[in-house]
C-alpha cells in the first residue's frame, strides 16, 4: 500500500501542452502513472504525446473518469484551476505550481473547506508512491520502495531524504511534497495521519522550515500520541529574521518561526531531531533498529 | 515589496483611511512647495524600509517652514542607524513633511495573513505607539483579533465590536471602526501581505488619523497592479540582490565568508546551516531554482563572487530537474572565463552524477569535490581559513 498515490489513480495534467506539463507527464507515464489526459482552455480535440488534451476539466473527468490532477498552469491562472478541478469532482488536486498570490490561495482554501477533495501544495514537488507512480516533479529514479514515508515542505531536501533512504537500504512508501507558500493545502498533521493508516509506513521522515507553526502543530499530534517513529529535520537555523529565504512561506515574522522553536517542540514530543540535512537516513537507520 | 511611509499613507488616503496632510521630498528646497497651509507645528520624518526612525534621530517635530527646511536639510544625505537596520545603517533620500496633530489616544490597527486560519485577521489595540511585537509577548491579552470570511468580507458589525473593545468614546469607536473597513478595502484592493498603522492615533479634536503605517505588497501579485510596481525603490535593497533579481535567482547577502549555491530554497538553507555546524559563516543564501540553465550557473557565481567578503564558495547540488552535468557544463565555463577566484568546493548528488563528475574532472580547472555535504562544508570552512 500508499497513500494519495497508487495503482488505482486516474491522473489528469492541468497545463499539459505547456512546457513544464508535457516534460514531467511524459517522466511520469514512464515510472508508470496511469496518465488518462490533459486540460488546457483552447486546445480542446487537440492529443499530446498520445493522451486526448480538453478544454475543462469537467470535460475531461467526464471523458476519462479522472480522479486525480496535477497542475503546470502559471500563479496568474493556478487558484482558478483548483477551483475548476475540485468543481469537477477530482479527489486529489497536486499544484506544482509556484507564486501564487497568497489572497487568491485564501479564497481557494475557504472554497475546499469541508469538501472532501485534497490539494496537496501549491509551490510543492507533489507526490510520489515509490513503484507505483507519481503526480508532481519528484524524480523517480533516487526511489526505492520501502518502509519509510516522507512529508516535507522543500523540493530538494525531499530528494535528499529519499536518496539516503535508498542508499541505506529503507526505501520509501509515498513521499509527499506539501510545498513552501504560507497558505497551503495537505499539512504535516494531515500527511501523519495518511501515514499512520498505512501498514507499509513502518516510520516517517519530516522535514520543515522555519516559518508559520505547522511543524509545532505536528509536534502536538505526535506527542499525543503518534504509534511510527518521526526523525525529523528543520531546515533555516541560520536564516535572519524577517527575511523571505527563497519560499515565500520561509520567514521569521516577528520574532515567530524560528527553527530553534520548531526543533525544540518536534524534539519535546519525542521525534527524533538532526541538524544536518546530510544525515536524515542514518537516523532513521538508528531509530529503526531500537 | 516593502514601500515607504509616504507611500503607504497615499494608498490609504484613496482608500478612505485619513492621514496627515503632507507629502514627500527629495530635497530641503522643495520643503516650501509642501507647507503651505499645514499650519506652524510640522513633522519632518526620514523615509527608509526601517522601523524605529525616531530612535535614530529620522524624525523631528519642528515650528514653522524654515525650521523644517533646516530638518529636512539635516535629516537628508544622513546614514540613519535604528534596531532595524543593521549596524551599517540607511542612507535618507527623501523625507516625508507633514501637519503636527494633538495626540490625545494611540491605538494599533494591523492585519495580516494568518497561515493556521488561512485567513486574513484584523488586530487592533489600545496600546498603541510601541512596538507592538513587545506587547504580543508581554501582554497578548491587550491586542484583539478577528478573522475574516473570505466569502462576506468584514462586516460593519465586526468592526464595531473590535473598535469597542478599546474603551473609546461612542463618536470615536464609530470613527476607528470606519477606518477598520477601509482598511480591510485597501488590503484586498492592494493584495497586501501585511497593513499596519501605528500608531492610529485619536487627535484633541477628536479625528482619528493613521500617524504612521507600513504596507508590505505580496510580491507574487504584483502582476495585476502595474501602478504598485511603479512603487519599488531599489534604493533600499541590497545592490546584488537587485542584481540577483534580474537574472530571477534568489539571492540574500548576509555576513559570513562562505559563499555557496545551491538548487532549492530548503537545500539552501540546509546548506547555510551544515556551514554553521562545521564551524563556518555564510556569506549568501542562493537558491538558483530546480530548472537552472548553464547561463544561469554563470550569473549565480559572477553575483557570489561580486561579495568582497566571500573566501571560499560551497556548491551544493541535488540534481533533480536541474542535472548535474548541466551543472558542471556551466561551472566549468564560467570558471573558465575568471582571472581568479577564491576555492571551490563542490558536492553534488543525483541525476547524471558521475557525468558531472567527469566534466569538473577533465576540466583542469582547480575545483574541491566532497561526497556529503558536512564534509564539504567542512573543507570550505578549513580552506576560508587557511592564509
Amino acid at each position: 500500500m500508499a497513500v494519495l498515490v497508487d495503482g488505482a489513480t486516474r491522473l489528469l495534467v492541468q497545463g499539459l501542452t505547456g512546457r513544464e506539463g508535457a516534460f514531467h507527464a511524459r517522466q511520469a507515464a514512464d515510472y508508470g502513472t496511469n496518465i488518462v489526459g490533459g486540460v488546457t482552455p483552447g486546445k480542446g480535440a487537440l492529443t499530446h504525446d498520445g493522451w486526448p488534451v480538453f478544454d475543462t476539466v469537467s470535460e475531461a473527468v467526464q471523458e476519462t473518469a479522472a480522479n486525480a490532477s496535477v497542475i503546470f498552469v502559471p500563479p496568474r491562472v493556478a487558484g482558478d484551476a483548483i477551483v475548476e478541478a475540485a468543481e469537477a469532482g477530482i479527489e486529489l488536486i497536486v499544484c506544482v505550481t509556484e507564486g501564487i498570490p497568497t489572497l487568491d490561495m485564501v479564497r481557494v482554501l475557504a472554497y475546499l473547506d469541508g469538501r472532501s477533495t485534497r490539494l496537496v501544495g501549491p509551490n510543492c514537488p507533489g507526490v510520489l508512491s515509490a513503484g507505483k507512480g507519481k503526480a508532481g516533479i519528484i524524480p523517480s529514479h533516487i526511489a526505492q520502495p520501502g518502509r519509510v514515508g516522507i512529508v516535507s515542505k522543500s523540493g530538494t531536501l525531499t530528494y535528499e531524504a529519499m536518496y539516503q533512504l535508498s542508499q541505506s537500504g529503507l526505501g520509501q512508501t509515498t513521499c509527499i511534497g506539501i510545498g513552501g507558500d504560507p497558505l497551503i493545502g495537505t499539512t504535516f498533521v494531515d500527511a501523519l495521519n495518511l501515514f499512520r493508516e498505512d501498514p507499509e509506513t513502518e516510520a516517517v521522515v519530516l522535514i520543515g522550515e522555519i516559518g508559520g507553526t505547522a511543524e509545532e502543530e505536528a509536534a502536538r499530534l505526535i506527542n499525543d500520541g503518534y504509534e511510527k517513529p518521526v526523525v525529523g529535520f528543520i531546515a533555516g537555523q541560520t536564516a535572519p529574521p524577517g527575511r523571505r529565504m527563497g519560499h515565500a512561506g520561509a520567514i521569521i515574522a516577528g520574532g515567530k518561526g524560528t527553527a530553534l522553536e520548531k526543533m525544540e517542540a518536534l524534539a519535546d514530543a519525542g521525534v527524533t531531531v538532526v541538524s544536518d540535512a546530510g544525515s536524515i537516513g542514518m537516523a532513521m537507520m538508528e531509530r529503526l533498529r531500537r | 515589496m516593502n514601500i515607504h511611509e509616504h507611500q503607504a499613507k497615499e494608498l490609504l488616503k484613496r482608500y478612505g483611511v485619513p492621514v496627515p496632510r503632507g507629502g514627500v521630498v527629495y530635497a530641503s528646497t522643495e520643503v516650501r512647495d509642501i507647507t503651505d497651509g499645514l499650519g506652524s507645528r510640522l513633522v519632518v520624518k526620514a523615509q527608509i524600509h526601517a522601523g524605529g526612525r525616531g530612535k535614530g534621530g529620522g524624525v523631528r517635530l519642528v515650528n514653522g517652514t524654515d525650521e523644517a527646511e533646516r530638518a529636512a536639510e539635516q535629516i537628508l544625505g544622513m546614514t540613519l542607524t535604528t534596531p532595524q537596520t543593521g549596524p551599517l545603517g540607511r542612507l535618507v533620500r527623501r523625507v516625508l513633511v507633514e501637519e503636527g496633530v494633538d495626540i490625545v489616544r494611540e491605538l494599533y490597527l494591523g492585519l495580516a495573513v494568518e497561515r493556521s486560519l488561512s485567513r486574513v485577521v484584523m488586530m487592533a489595540s489600545a496600546a498603541g505607539g510601541v512596538n507592538i511585537e513587545e506587547v504580543a509577548a508581554a501582554n497578548p491579552e491587550k491586542i484583539h483579533q478577528i478573522s475574516i470570511d473570505p466569502n462576506y468580507g468584514l462586516f460593519a458589525f465586526q468592526a464595531r465590536q473590535l473598535a469597542c473593545k478599546l474603551s473609546l468614546p461612542p463618536q470615536i469607536a464609530e470613527k476607528v471602526s470606519a477606518a477598520m473597513l477601509a482598511s480591510y478595502r485597501a488590503f484586498l484592493a492592494l493584495d497586501a501581505a501585511l497593513l499596519e498603522i501605528n500608531p492610529l492615533v485619536v487627535t484633541k479634536q477628536g479625528d482619528v488619523i493613521a500617524l504612521d503605517a507600513k504596507i508590505n505588497l505580496d510580491s507574487n501579485a504584483l502582476f495585476r497592479h502595474q501602478d504598485l510596481q511603479n512603487l519599488r525603490d531599489v534604493g533600499e535593497e541590497d545592490d546584488l540582490e537587485v542584481e540577483a533579481s534580474k537574472y530571477k535567482l534568489s539571492y540574500i547577502r548576509l555576513d559570513g565568508d562562505i559563499g555557496c549555491m545551491v538548487n532549492g530554497a530548503g537545500l539552501a538553507m540546509a546548506t547555510m546551516d551544515t556551514i554553521k555546524l562545521a564551524g563556518g559563516e555564510p556569506a549568501n543564501f542562493l537558491d538558483v531554482g530546480g530548472g537552472a540553465t548553464a547561463e544561469q550557473i554563470r550569473n549565480a557565481l559572477k553575483i557570489l563572487l561580486a561579495d568582497a567578503n566571500v573566501k571560499a564558495v560551497l556548491i551544493n547540488v541535488f540534481g533533480g530537474i536541474l542535472r548535474c552535468d548541466i551543472l558542471a557544463k556551466g561551472l566549468v565555463e564560467a570558471c573558465g572565463e575568471l582571472q581568479t577566484h577564491p576555492p571551490i568546493v563542490i558536492r553534488m548528488e543525483g541525476t547524471n552524477v558521475e557525468k558531472g563528475r567527469g566534466l569538473l574532472a577533465d576540466s583542469g580547472l582547480n575545483f574541491t569535490t566532497a561526497d556529503t555535504m558536512l564534509e564539504a562544508a567542512k573543507q570550505a570552512v578549513s580552506l576560508a581559513t587557511k592564509k
